[in-house]
């Protein structure tokens, strides 16, 4: 029962939103509508789990006292922080939250990303050796772009912007094309096979 | 107090201390690390119940009108089993709220990414490759030949040899070109954020100096 039990709800729930699509009709649309809202409150559910989980593990770091345990408070005073300031007062701007969100949360989740702009071109030394004729192409494509992307490109020659766009249109289209339809193939393999109880790793193992 | 200037001097310092892993993981780096983590959850949680549980699940338990909508206690309880994962005794409890999140999602997602990544990007590459001039004619053949070896390429089911081998090569050659235009791209659009960070340090965070110390205007 314990693994028949969510099967079923996987296979009724997989059911009606495939059947909402080719039915839209009374009662299977108010299922369908229904169904998806909530979908969309027990995903809430489960941000509200992963921040349990992100405060048992520091609480848990801090009673065992495990490596690097004295930045766990940081952890659990910032969510505390946001927390307290959005239910208290509110999320509207000009309120502790808004504020903490626009100075604090903002610029560091701006800059967690440009640093990845060193890591990036560290990689890309590594990938852009041109070790055979392909990685060459790799190079070439990637150069194009980037120079087309900024002033310099077309102050070098008038036609790096163009053919920037161009490589963006044709070239990267057909590639970005042919990864969707393949992905596109493999979503609906796999949503077949987890409706129909085939898949079944996301109740955890294989029993 | 100036709330605009600890507002700078807070983004300021946070940057700083993110910036400063780029010598070496340090105690600084660590510090803003974990504080963005913990706002970042924060924020989260509280974006979910302004966003999400507020208006979709309590305002149409209890709509303004007054009454009761009983329908939506089961998403309630759905999201009750999905918290019992903490508690060891009942954790198997929220297999039935990840059954019904699976299952909403895999069908869902089945139809809609059939429909947007897969017939919509079919039909946008039925395009033709006999009108125009010479290089609208080039470009065209390259984009459908583009889709069609690159879909060769990413057949595994027959081996890669004889003319599908050389059709998988030619899609290769092409997907090579276009993950090096996706690699510049996603490259330039780091350095931007970088630009923009760094703007924000000159020209919004240094002109506070002087005055904080009283320096100048």
């Amino acid at each position: 029962m314990r693994l028949i039990i969510p099967l079923a709800i996987t296979f009724v729930s997989g059911m009606i939103m495939v059947l909402h699509f080719f039915v839209p009709h009374w009662p299977i649309n108010i299922m369908g509508d229904n169904l998806q809202e909530w979908f969309m409150i027990v995903t809430a559910a489960a941000i509200f789990l992963g921040a349990l989980n992100l405060m048992h593990v520091h609480f848990r770091k801090i009673k065992l006292k495990l490596k690097n345990w004295k930045y766990s408070p940081v952890t659990i005073i910032g969510f505390m922080a946001m927390f307290v300031a959005g239910l208290i007062y509110g999320v509207t701007s000009a309120r502790p939250f808004d504020f903490m969100f626009m100075n604090m949360v903002a610029p560091m989740g701006s800059t967690m990303f440009s640093l990845l702009a060193f890591f990036v071109a560290s990689a890309a030394f590594r990938a852009f050796r041109a070790s055979n004729w392909r990685a060459t192409l790799l190079l070439t494509s990637a150069f194009i772009v980037m120079l087309g992307q900024v002033p310099i490109g077309a102050m070098i020659w008038d036609k790096i912007p163009l053919a920037k766009v161009w490589l963006m249109t044709f070239p990267n289209t057909a590639g970005q094309r042919a990864v969707m339809i393949g992905a596109a193939m493999g979503v609906v393999s796999t949503s077949l096979r987890m409706i129909f109880g085939i898949e079944r790793s996301y109740l955890g193992g294989t029993e | 107090m100036n709330w605009e200037i600890l507002g700078i001097w807070l983004g300021a310092a946070l940057t700083l201390c993110l910036y400063s892993f780029l010598y070496r993981d340090n105690p600084f780096y660590k510090f803003a690390e974990h504080l963005f983590v913990g706002m970042s959850a924060g924020y989260w949680v509280i974006y979910s119940i302004e966003n999400i549980l507020k208006p979709n699940w309590w305002q149409q338990m209890f709509p303004e009108g007054g009454g009761f909508n009983w329908i939506w206690i089961i998403p309630g309880v759905f999201g009750l089993f999905m918290l019992a994962r903490i508690i060891p005794k009942i954790s198997g409890l929220s297999r039935m709220a990840i059954g019904m999140m699976i299952g909403t999602g895999a069908g869902l997602n089945m139809v809609s990414f059939f429909q947007t990544n897969a017939m919509a990007q079919v039909k946008g590459t039925i395009i033709s490759v006999s009108s125009g001039g010479v290089w609208t004619i080039f470009s065209n053949t390259l984009l459908v030949v583009g889709v069609i070896t690159g879909l060769v390429y990413f057949f595994f089911s027959k081996a890669h040899t004889g003319i599908v081998g050389k059709t998988a090569n030619v899609g290769i050659t092409i997907l090579m070109v276009a993950f090096g235009a996706s690699f510049g791209y996603t490259i330039m659009a780091r350095i931007s954020l970088l630009i923009g960070r760094c703007q924000f340090l000159i020209f919004d965070w240094i002109p506070t100096i002087p005055r904080l110390l009283g320096i100048g205007g």
